[in-house]
């Protein structure tokens, strides 16, 4: 950049990605200001691990000031609690984990054998909210995802029941955010709200981000279920007619492995993956999650109850 | 009927793409949904699963066409109603820019909605049915856009497949729109005749509208210059949190974190502090581990200064001989969201950047009527300002605002205004004047 021309508008430029990179920025630093107790919820996927990339550069060079908390359904896969290992290494950060199984044994949430472990994570999150009293908890939704997260704020208001109340919402105007509670209530945030599935691939490209191995191409013993593919694993054995087979997949969302299908790709590059989204023809969430399938409304309901 | 789907390639979005956001309005009849539905389809921003799902209710609700609102309807409510009750955000890009659209409903009860979406847009897009001409309703969302300061605005006139693609019906359109604008603040205005439904002059050149010479829709959205719309001149930065490290490495490490919000920031430059008014000069500006050496709106930075002087959440740093004049006598103009009415002596807790406090009403001067712009004083002391009305209201807070005028900085001359005890946002307020 030449001192000697005068500088026009043109010089200072944002590029998109730099103009998501500040607004997230601006939210957790807003957020982190303003409540007492927040904590980031963290999944292990993609979206989740940008979080924490933001958040290291909205407080550098100090810590990340709050917790990570990440409930755990006991289907995780291990290439994801491997990643999320060397990011709490890698952040000095404090890891808080919240099991399903425990929950479960402590009579928190009932396992009747009929409701699925993503159903389960709902109360076993919200009492780790509770008892921890955690007054505002990061995640990783963003708005491009579904039909009902297109309408929710960044700052998502939630009750004593840790419940959505998506025709009661708080107008959001500008970047001035209101994070006003009362005791017992908690706030979800979403710095990524404006971020789309291709944002942040070229975002994890850019930043050279570390992300679970099974979002990249690799030869995986699975079986086909419901249309889709799924890993081989102990907790989730196959049924009859069901064939385990050899594949080259990745996984394009990471969830409970029981749940969460694969798709046949050879992406082994962040490039490649972005080249195969952008042509992609079906979203993440309806290509390979077993749980957005029960209703049209599934989201909606579950983000009521207090999903993330 | 399928669709029609426009061959753009899908892009892949790579380089220095810039960023578009902006808000639409409409009546419900409008065809806004349709339209959007459009946008999306045609930029490849919908998916096989999505459409797949609308073709399935549309054919189960008996249309013989695919109903493309049904894209963008999000909560279950809405569906059942098939209305739009809320603003939903909706993204698509195309090689050179991304969109963020702000969708926000168009009828009566819901100008909160309205506002809300217009005060993150750079443009806003108004449309009407050609068939009826400027409504109640589309003069009102122009005024309100205008009252924003949204600095561009696009006059979609819908369903000219239904008035026999007339020249005419533009034409007079386009004349009673630009008669109304004379009175509003609208820098930059684009009349274009389109059909969302059949897709003519949205994403591509209609053969029907010969006489049209403007630009098509994607084509506007996709080259309006943005670029100019932020102040570079007068440096405004709410210092949002205090980075402090305290570890061996970074043992003597402040930093100030904040958004820039007005003018460029260089190392070297002499500074104010705000509402103390302590000077120094910024010795650093960071951008996570590296160091710039300028910094500009909208990006998050955090600035270090030469001298160890006291700085907190909520204080500005400006420029010494530029900087705004801390001020607790608000001149505003308000947009109210609640239903009980605002009363002259009711007091509220205040958010404006990044300091918070508490205001109390001195006086309501006037509502404004956004149909006519129009100032009523009738009843108004009395009364109050309801739910959607907007006034011209005189505030006094407790502690200084650090404020330019609404028109001059749009993030350092908007506030909120919070019910104290419900907690809930209640009021949203554009500066005309501090004292």
């Amino acid at each position: 950049m030449s001192q000697d021309k005068p500088r026009t508008h043109a010089d200072y430029r944002l590029s998109q990605l730099d103009q998501l990179e500040a607004e997230s920025i601006h939210i957790f630093r807003e957020v982190a200001a303003e409540f007492e107790k927040p904590v980031l919820m963290f999944s292990g996927g993609k979206d989740s691990i940008v979080m924490l990339r933001l958040a290291q550069k909205a407080f550098y060079p100090a810590k990340v000031p709050f917790p990570l908390l990440q409930v755990d359904t006991g289907f995780d896969f291990p290439e994801v609690l491997a990643c999320r290992d060397r990011w709490v290494d890698r952040l000095s950060a404090k890891l808080v984990i919240a099991s399903v199984e425990q929950a479960i044994a402590d009579g928190i949430v009932i396992d009747d054998g009929k409701t699925t472990r993503n159903r389960l994570q709902i109360g076993t999150l919200l009492n780790a909210i509770e008892e921890n009293g955690y007054t505002a908890a990061f995640g990783g939704g963003r708005r491009d995802e579904e039909k009902a997260r297109a309408k929710e704020r960044v700052y998502s208001h939630r009750d004593d029941f840790g419940q959505w109340d998506p025709k009661n919402q708080r107008p959001e105007l500008w970047s001035l955010y209101n994070g006003r509670i009362h005791e017992g209530e908690h706030m979800r945030i979403f710095p990524l709200s404006n971020w789309t599935e291709l944002d942040i691939w070229h975002y994890i490209g850019r930043e050279q981000i570390d992300i679970p191995s099974i979002y990249f191409a690799h030869q995986r013993r699975v079986f086909r279920r419901d249309g889709m593919w799924f890993s081989e694993s102990d907790y989730n054995p196959c049924r009859a007619g069901e064939e385990v087979v050899t594949k080259q997949v990745r996984f394009r969302t990471v969830g409970d492995l029981t749940l969460t299908g694969c798709l046949e790709s050879e992406a082994d590059t962040i490039d490649k993956i972005i080249d195969e989204i952008a042509i992609a023809r079906v979203t993440e969430r309806g290509a390979t999650r077993g749980d957005d399938k029960f209703s049209e409304a599934a989201m909606e309901d579950r983000k009521k109850e207090g999903y993330f | 009927m399928a669709p029609e789907i426009a061959t753009t390639e899908p892009h892949v979005g790579r380089g220095r793409m810039d960023l578009l956001r902006f808000a639409t309005a409409g009546s419900v009849d409008d065809g806004k949904s349709t339209l959007i539905g459009r946008l999306l389809l045609d930029s490849k921003a919908i998916f096989e699963d999505q459409l797949e799902a609308v073709e399935a209710t549309s054919h189960s609700k008996g249309y013989d066409y695919t109903d493309l609102a049904l894209l963008t309807d999000g909560l279950r409510s809405e569906r059942e109603q098939g209305i739009t009750i809320d603003v939903a955000y909706r993204y698509f890009a195309t090689p050179s820019r991304k969109f963020i659209i702000a969708d926000t409903p168009g009828h009566i009860q819901y100008t909160r909605n309205m506002v809300t979406g217009a005060s993150t847009a750079d443009l806003g897009l108004v449309l009407v049915d050609a068939r009826h001409g400027l409504t109640e309703q589309s003069r009102r969302h122009a005024v309100l856009l205008s009252l924003l300061r949204v600095p561009h605005l696009v006059l979609a006139i819908n369903k000219m497949d239904l008035v026999d693609w007339s020249e005419q019906v533009y034409e007079q359109i386009h004349d009673e729109f630009t008669q109304f604008a004379t009175k509003l603040a609208i820098p930059d205005l684009e009349v274009i005749p389109i059909s969302a439904l059949k897709g003519d002059n949205v994403v591509t050149r209609s053969e029907n509208t010969p006489w049209y010479h403007g630009p098509t829709l994607m084509h506007h959205l996709e080259h309006v210059h943005v670029a100019s719309d932020r102040d570079l001149v007068d440096t405004r930065f709410p210092v949002q949190y205090v980075v402090r490290p305290k570890s061996e490495e970074f043992h003597d490490y402040r930093g100030y974190a904040g958004q820039i919000a007005g003018g460029v920031l260089k190392p070297g430059d002499e500074v104010v502090v705000l509402p103390s008014g302590m000077t120094s000069t910024i010795a650093g500006i960071d951008l996570a581990d590296q160091e710039v050496s300028e910094a500009f709106p909208p990006m998050s930075v955090t600035v270090r200064l030469a001298d160890d002087v006291d700085v907190s959440r909520g204080d500005m740093i400006a420029r010494v001989k530029n900087a705004p004049k801390p001020s607790q006598d608000i001149d505003a103009m308000v947009c109210w969201m609640t239903n009980a009415p605002l009363r002259p002596r009711q007091k509220l807790a205040i958010k404006h950047t990044t300091r918070s406090g508490r205001v109390m009403v001195k006086e309501i001067q006037y509502r404004l009527d956004v149909n006519t712009l129009h100032r009523d004083t009738h009843d108004v002391a009395e009364k109050g300002l309801g739910l959607n009305e907007i006034g011209r209201v005189q505030l006094r807070t407790t502690v200084p605002l650090l404020c330019d005028p609404y028109s001059k900085n749009r993030t350092t001359g908007s506030f909120i205004l919070i019910d104290e005890a419900t907690g809930v946002t209640v009021g949203a307020g554009m500066i005309n004047s501090g004292n």
